[in-house]
């Protein structure tokens, strides 16, 4: 049985849809994020699971059971779950020991019991020497580590983070997204994770939901999400792509004339997604099998990691974004040759 | 499976019940307490001031009765006069005040706070006594030293004129002002100097064409409150005007409530009063929300002190001569008073005597009494006032409810109430039967709790503000009810801030005049309302001595919320 299960997920405020029939399954102990640009509904499906926010269709059920559904919702303090806020919500009032204890106080644990699991918690994530201070006395990135150990702290059914780290800077953000993924690693809590930040989502989560205008549009995991992108959005909102309009005649997908491999597409105009790194640029003609043709380099520019080149097919008035490593310098105007992986096109809607 | 003690599984099948959370029943019984401080005296004063007495029929009589004398209609006039001289005058002296502490390298900056706070704590009343004393045309103290100075016999101030009353109004309104313009003056950036500057401004240009024009909405609104709160006021009118025959709306007000007690003919003649405050606050509020005038431009941008040079002992002179008159001399003068045996002999030591302090606290029937009063109206209202707040604010910010934003409303409502009207309409709905409530404490209280509830509501809609949702929505994920979470994690955030509103009420309800004026018994008095019997009676070393018992209390309040609370907790502009 899923551990999370969400079914035609809906919250409309008036007129306005803002989440729209959202179908997801979370087994246990999996780490889904729902990505996607603000006001695509990912933080209001997020604040219904908690129980914040009341559906207005569908269900969300947890083991089975049905937490939400219009009309009826079991209120946040009675799904066992945990939640990292964008503000982290420690209470300034408490010290840390404190802040991590609250929720084992509630689950009437015995004193020596809370005192040996707040302890071991804090020495997890690396706090144990501040167990006595106050959140006001603690940096950002320390901040961020009460709030992980107070929702992990309880083992609850489900945990919830939303935008976590998006008041850090960007180096911390780094550090903290791998021990997010560590904590996940060591404990398997299954977790939902909220970000606009793709890169948050790709070094976290065993699957990504990205999410627009309030429906779910592919949830696979990062890298299928990446090389394999469904929809046109998909596509546009993770990485950078060159979307071209292609066609499919008798099993063969072209752009401009150019063939880009057989296709079980029916015949008629589509759209596909080719990614920079989906080609490579040569100076010969590559004694490679797939489609290979010659070109021109109409611009570059050097980003330090790699090359961004935008090279023109001979003939045509496509122009193509190419990725290439550092040490591949071409000439602007250069006559080269361009080779597609054809694994990596993909045909979107 | 975890381990969550929390069965999530098992709960039982929620109902649509949940809908119906101790939520909803709380915000029937606030809206029925709000519509009974607010809502019933203010209409039930507009209805009377169409009916006849004791009949109830409707009738116009009241508004002819009630602007039908010149003498009547020459207080009206006084009023609105009185209100804009004392605002124009807070302006003047209030308005450097505030550019020098805010903006130069002006030498004594805590004394001029200091000096701006003591005009605002002292009761205004008492100002006007010091200030009798000071500047009687006969025997007051500027006027005796003029005379052995020069050897004249003409007097050289009078404060029984209509500008000496101005004045000594505008001595204890100030702060506002002040308060006003400085927070504006704070916001703006060296930056927007500087660029004047640059151009070609030196700092006298660059003072009157950007900053004075950048904090210009503050000042008007300064001057605005004043203006209100002077024709509300009723305290130094009565002692300063009514000797002097100078009538106001509040004193003539005063006068309908004398036996055969008029009410209906009051409530047709305060109704301007509730219009004129109604439409400025409305007027002040439109021109705040101008977009682009507004002086708030952001905390950005560095700020730098003006160097003055000599001029700047120029302006602490200014701070100083005003701490003389507001603060240092009539305090000096009340204190005399009250520890002599005449306050006309001076200083020495035959002058002097406990007897006045000991006839009010061992030998008057009235005073201890008086003391209790004070200390527990104010305390009862104050609780009131900032508990029902406190639950209007938590619904209207959090938005618990559809229709949150009436509560929000009535509670903000009494703020745009001259607190002498509210008394008229707690008189005439609650005074007489089915309740009969005349003199007793509870109108008191009540009255007082209504005429403060925006100061508690403000506090507390900025407290709850400053409490992230997030940090109640914590508490609830882990397994906490609405109720648990507001008491770990709400309330005790919101702490300090609350007992700051509740000191705040307690102190302005402690000296509260205009409103207690209509509504005490013989019994019931305040120190206030007891004050200022005494002053009608003339005996000015009793009277100083009850001031300065009052100075003490208000003092000793004052004291533990800055040790409680902070500093500036009675001057932050909310």
């Amino acid at each position: 049985m899923p551990r999370l299960t969400l079914s035609g997920l809906t919250k409309a405020y008036g007129k306005l849809t803002v989440v729209d029939s959202v179908d997801l399954t979370l087994e246990e102990g999996e780490f889904v994020s729902l990505l996607g640009p603000s006001g695509c509904g990912k933080t209001t499906t997020l604040r219904m699971i908690a129980g914040f926010i009341d559906p207005t269709g569908g269900s969300i059920s947890v083991d089975g059971a049905v937490l939400s559904a219009p009309g009826a919702v079991v209120p946040p303090e009675r799904r066992g779950m945990s939640m990292i806020f964008q503000s982290y919500a420690i209470w300034p009032n408490m010290t840390v020991a404190e802040n991590v204890a609250f929720g084992l106080k509630l689950r009437k644990l015995t004193r020596e019991e809370v005192t040996r699991r707040v302890g071991e918690m804090l020495e997890v994530v690396k706090l144990d020497h501040l167990a006595h201070r106050y959140p006001a006395e603690l940096s950002g990135g320390q901040q961020q580590r009460v709030a992980l150990a107070r929702a992990i702290v309880v083992k609850p059914a489900v945990l919830l983070l939303d935008e976590p780290l998006s008041n850090l800077d960007a180096n911390l953000r780094e550090e903290m997204r791998f021990e997010i993924r560590r904590l996940h690693d060591e404990f398997r809590i299954t977790t939902v994770y909220v970000t606009h930040d793709q890169a948050e989502a790709m070094a976290t989560s065993d699957r990504i939901a990205v999410m627009n205008a309030g429906r779910i549009e592919q949830v696979d995991a990062p890298h299928l999400l990446y090389t394999r992108p469904r929809t046109r959005f998909v596509a546009g909102f993770v990485g950078r792509t060159n979307l071209l309009e292609a066609q499919v005649s008798s099993g063969m997908l072209r752009v401009d004339g150019i063939a880009l491999g057989p296709s079980a597409q029916p015949d008629g105009p589509v759209l596909v997604s080719l990614r920079p790194q989906a080609m490579t640029i040569h100076e010969a003609q590559p004694p490679l099998p797939g489609p290979v043709f010659e070109a021109s380099i109409a611009e570059r520019t050097y980003l330090g990691e790699s090359w961004d080149y935008v090279v023109q097919p001979q003939g045509s008035s496509l122009r193509l974004r190419a990725a290439a490593a550092p040490l591949e310098a071409h000439e602007v105007g250069r006559r080269v040759w361009l080779a597609i992986d054809p694994r990596q096109v993909s045909v979107v809607q | 499976m975890s381990d969550a003690a929390l069965p999530a599984a098992q709960v039982v099948r929620p109902s649509r019940l949940r809908r119906l959370e101790p939520v909803t029943f709380l915000w029937i019984a606030l809206i029925a307490a709000l519509l009974v401080l607010v809502a019933a005296p203010i209409l039930k004063m507009v209805v009377i001031s169409f009916e006849e007495q004791d009949t109830g029929v409707f009738t116009i009589q009241n508004y002819l009765t009630a602007y039908g004398r010149a003498r009547y209609l020459e207080a009206l006039r006084n009023s609105l006069m009185l209100g804009a001289l004392s605002a124009a005058i807070s302006v003047v002296i209030a308005v450097p005040m505030a550019w020098a502490v805010s903006r130069t390298d002006m030498p004594g900056k805590g004394f001029t706070w200091a000096t701006v706070l003591a005009a605002f704590i002292m009761p205004p009343y008492l100002g006007a006594i010091g200030w009798i004393l000071l500047a009687g045309p006969n025997s007051g103290w500027f006027n005796v030293t003029w005379r052995a100075l020069t050897g004249t016999t003409d007097s050289l101030v009078n404060v029984y004129t209509f500008t000496g009353m101005a004045f000594v109004i505008a001595l204890h309104s100030f702060p506002l002002v002040f308060i006003f313009v400085k927070s504006a003056l704070d916001l703006i950036s060296s930056e927007m100097e500087d660029a004047a500057n640059v151009l070609g401004g030196g700092t006298w240009v660059t003072m009157r064409r950007v900053t004075l024009p950048l904090v210009w909405p503050s000042i008007l609104g300064g001057f605005i409150l004043i203006f209100l709160e002077t024709i509300a006021l009723f305290g130094t009118p009565a002692i300063i005007g009514i000797p002097a025959r100078i009538n106001v709306v509040t004193t003539q007000l005063w006068q309908f409530f004398e036996d055969p007690v008029r009410v209906e003919v009051a409530a047709a003649y305060a109704i301007p009063l509730l219009l004129v405050t109604v439409g400025l606050i409305s007027v002040q509020k439109l021109m705040l929300a101008r977009k682009g005038f507004v002086s708030q431009t952001g905390k950005g941008g560095e700020r730098r002190q003006i160097r003055l040079g000599p001029w700047r002992w120029a302006l602490f002179g200014w701070c100083l001569l005003v701490a003389l008159l507001a603060v240092g001399s009539p305090l000096l003068v009340l204190l005399q008073a009250s520890f002599a045996k005449a306050w006309g002999r001076g200083f020495s030591f035959d002058n002097l005597t406990f007897r006045n302090y000991e006839f009010l606290l061992f030998e008057h029937d009235m005073a201890p009494q008086a003391v209790w009063n004070t200390v527990w109206f104010s305390g009862a209202s104050a609780t009131i006032a900032v508990v029902l707040a406190l639950l209007v604010a938590y619904i209207v910010v959090r938005r618990l409810m559809r229709f949150a934003d009436v509560l929000g409303f009535l509670a903000m409502a009494p703020f745009v109430i001259p607190g002498i009207v509210m008394a008229i309409g707690f008189y005439a709905a609650y005074a007489g039967p089915p309740l009969s409530l005349y003199g007793s404490a509870l109108l008191i209280i009540l009255a007082f709790a209504s005429r403060f509830l925006p100061i508690a509501y403000a506090s507390s809609q900025a407290a709850i503000r400053a409490v992230h949702p997030e940090m109640e929505e914590a508490a609830r994920i882990l397994g906490s009810g609405r109720l648990h979470a507001i008491r770990k994690v709400t309330a005790p955030l919101l702490k300090t801030s609350l007992l700051g509103g509740w000191l705040v009420v307690f102190i302005v309800a402690s000296r509260e005049l205009s409103a207690a004026i209509f509504l005490v018994g013989p019994r019931t008095r305040t120190m206030s309302v007891l004050l200022y019997d005494l002053t009608e009676q003339g005996n000015f070393e009793v009277v100083s001595a009850f001031g300065g018992i009052l100075l003490v209390i208000t003092l000793a309040i004052v004291g533990i919320g800055m040790k409680l609370v902070g500093r500036d907790f009675m001057l932050r502009r909310e």
